[in-house]
């Protein structure tokens, strides 16, 4: 079974690593069908990882309630882009399909717009590829019992002769074209400081604590690897310093000349979007990267094994 | 009545109150001469269950003390429960438990005998009631599905905790499926995700039951247990990443009967009748009854044929009465029969129906089955519009509401609840 994967995958040291670590099954994606509006015809086959599947699936469950799935030729991404509903948050996920699936094949509604966009509630997707933990085959279709589903079909492994298959029917809104305007990627901002983060977990466990005392949180970093996260009330002010992080290198030279590397860039932020952030991240991720434009919003840039995600949280007003 | 319950059987005990508390906020705690007996049912009458420990379950047994009539009783399920709350506890620092019922002083005994000498005694109040008995024969039931509980655990996992209503039918290929049942007039705009769980017959131990059956029960009453990781020895142990614990309260059926490693049977009839689930070996057996929902299978949730969507409804409701479609004050159709303790004697008459072995109510409706014995094909009621609920009454499926005497119904007193 490990073999054929193989064979199919392509070699690179980011799946090597998901071998040693996560489960390896030969899994099955066929996503096809016909749907109106259009004719909406995706075949999707693939061997598919599925425990790092279940680690994005989670992560996006706990990042958005619902959220948009957009399928491409060579991506598949997970946005939330509905600023009025979160406040002004986005967030933008994309994994590359190679890296998870072996076979990808998909049809959108031309051959121009080459590109499915599913909405869904994200949780009912963690829950239904969690079942497949087990599992000796998956597949995924889009089907249309009554309304567009996404319905993702497990075979689990079973002591006895018999195999036991699992159907979970995932109902999906299919967005039509003129709304895939408002689905793109955001623009990465320019920013005035860029920094790596610290170790997520500690972050998270320092503003759980600060949530306490304000929602009103100022993130201010610097050219010199440091953060710092602060809270101003009228009794208490509480201010945890992050030092030596180190800073990705800056993309123009102007910049880093121009820029005192003392000088903090901050942006004040509501505390439960940031929360909600670090909440989502399970794993401490190979990139973590923070960007901040001073006093208009900070983004979130970080990549778990294959899969990237950005998130944005605007200053608040 | 005095037991004396010891070693591991005190935690089967407390399970099995746990299951218990999962239906019924009161406990009918009833010593009879087949062993003692543990019974609730739930407010809506939709849910019932029991249990039975034969004598042998206990290191000793006296159902009444010399002299006196076997008291009844009827308990707080909170009050009995918290007795058995920690089932940790129990196991580890308990030794013995004995139960008794002083008629004097009205209070059930329950004596913890601990390690170091430690003894905990809990006195409960108790009502003196009638004997819960509900009306139900796993032997009239045409279907049968029996298999190891882990079965059947393991194909609830996929389902979410908070799922109300599941459908148990046999699909294609002499499958036996579990599909999430959604209402049909749930909120279009919002919809739920839909979750089928197939099983090979190879699984059973028996299946009798033909392709295209069908019922749908609450889940709930049954289920709540800790995912386990144990279940696929042929694969590497390798903790999955985010299974959570539910938070449990207690235990459910399923759940007990899987620990003591027992086979659950699921006794089904047409959708509207109730549906039997039971355990059973030598010291103890266990019958949940449930409600099922009386609307004929939609074609949505066509077993059959998962691919297809035929319009036709593949099932054939029996053209039972609707059991559930009456409001609440026609309760005494379907309630549970309930006897007076004077009637009981009276009536301890042959039941006509012939129940299992180890199962024998001590009261039964007498003249009712009798007649009912006639009875072959239930009426039907032509125009009746398809009931939405039926969380109400169900049981008595002896009784079909066309056939019930005018008369007074000497079976069916109501639990005379406050009234001495």
């Amino acid at each position: 079974m490990t073999s054929a994967v193989l064979k199919c995958c392509p070699v690179d040291v980011t799946v090597n690593r998901s071998l040693s670590t996560g489960k390896l099954h030969r899994v099955e994606l066929l996503l096809q069908t016909k749907l109106a509006p259009g004719t909406l015809d995706v075949l999707l086959s693939k061997s598919f990882l599925c425990a790092p599947a279940v680690g994005v699936s989670n992560m996006i469950a706990k990042l958005a309630k619902i959220c948009t799935l957009r399928i491409s030729p060579d991506k598949l991404n997970f946005i939330l882009s509905d600023k009025l509903a979160s406040g002004g948050v986005s967030m933008w996920c994309e994994l590359e399909q190679e890296n998870f699936f072996s076979e990808f094949q998909m049809e959108g509604i031309s051959a121009a717009n080459n590109e499915i966009y599913l909405e869904l509630t994200s949780e009912n997707l963690s829950r239904a590829l969690k079942t497949a933990q087990n599992a000796r085959a998956l597949k995924i279709k889009l089907t249309n019992k009554h309304y567009p589903c996404l319905t993702v079909s497990i075979e689990l492994l079973s002591v006895s002769s018999s195999s036991r298959i699992v159907t979970h029917d995932i109902p999906v809104k299919v967005i039509p074209r003129r709304l895939w305007k408002d689905l793109q990627e955001p623009t990465v901002p320019d920013s005035d400081v860029s920094i790596y983060l610290p170790v997520l977990k500690t972050m998270k466990s320092v503003v759980e604590k600060m949530k306490n005392i304000s929602n009103h949180l100022i993130i201010e970093a610097n050219l010199n690897g440091e953060l710092n996260l602060k809270i101003e009330t009228e009794l208490v002010c509480v201010t945890t310093h992050f030092k030596d992080l180190g800073n990705p290198p800056l993309a123009s030279e102007n910049a880093s000349q121009a820029r005192n590397p003392e000088q903090m860039a901050e942006v004040h932020i509501d505390i439960r979007k940031l929360l909600q952030f670090l909440a989502g991240q399970q794993a401490n991720p190979t990139k973590a990267v923070c960007n901040i434009v001073n006093n208009k919003i900070v983004h979130f840039d970080l990549l778990h094994e294959d899969v990237s995600l950005q998130y944005f949280i605007p200053a608040l007003s | 009545m005095k037991c004396l319950v010891t070693g591991g059987n005190v935690k089967v005990l407390g399970k099995a109150v746990h299951s218990l508390s999962r239906i019924g906020d009161e406990l009918y705690l009833e010593p009879l001469e087949d062993g003692l007996s543990l019974r609730t049912v739930n407010s809506s009458r939709s849910a019932y269950a029991c249990f039975l420990f034969a004598p042998l379950f206990f290191q000793q047994y006296q159902v009444a003390t010399s002299g006196q009539d076997p008291l009844r009783c009827k308990i707080l399920m909170k009050s009995f429960l918290s007795v058995f709350r920690s089932l940790a506890m129990l196991e580890k620092t308990v030794d013995k438990c004995c139960i008794s019922l002083n008629g004097r002083s009205s209070r059930l005994v329950v004596q913890l005998h601990c390690k170091y000498g430690v003894r905990k005694t809990h006195n409960l109040s108790f009502q003196d009631c009638e004997s819960l008995q509900a009306v139900f024969d796993p032997a009239l039931c045409p279907h049968v599905l029996r298999a190891p509980a882990r079965v059947l655990g393991e194909a609830v996992l996929p389902f979410p905790p908070a799922l109300a209503e599941v459908t148990l039918g046999i699909g294609h290929g002499r499958r036996v499926i579990l599909r999430s049942y959604q209402e049909e007039e749930a909120d279009s705009t919002v919809k739920a995700m839909v979750t089928e769980m197939s099983i090979g017959e190879e699984d059973f131990q028996q299946l009798q039951a033909q392709e295209g059956v069908a019922i749908t029960f609450c889940l709930k009453e049954l289920r709540v247990r800790l995912p386990a990781h144990t279940h696929h020895p042929v694969l590497p142990a390798c903790p999955g990443p985010g299974l959570t614990a539910l938070p449990l309260p207690s235990q459910g059926l399923l759940s007990f009967a899987e620990s003591a490693n027992l086979s659950l049977s699921i006794h089904f009839d047409a959708p509207g009748r109730p549906a039997i689930f039971a355990i059973e070996d030598s010291l103890l057996n266990g019958h949940f009854v449930l409600a099922t929902l009386s609307e004929p299978y939609p074609h949505s949730q066509d077993l059959r044929s998962p691919e297809l969507c035929r319009p036709a409804p593949q099932l054939q409701a029996h053209s039972t009465p609707l059991l559930d479609d009456f409001a609440n004050d026609d309760i005494d159709s379907y309630m549970i029969a309930m006897e007076t303790t004077v009637g009981c004697e009276g009536s301890r008459a042959l039941p006509s129906l012939s129940l299992p072995p180890g199962l024998q109510p001590p009261c039964s409706p007498g003249p009712h089955s009798e007649e009912e014995e006639d009875e072959d094909e239930p009426s039907t009621v032509p125009g009746t519009p398809p009931p939405k609920k039926f969380r109400s009454l169900f049981f008595g499926s002896i009784l079909a509401p066309a056939h019930s005497p005018q008369g007074p119904r000497p079976v069916l007193a109501e639990d005379s609840e406050g009234e001495g």
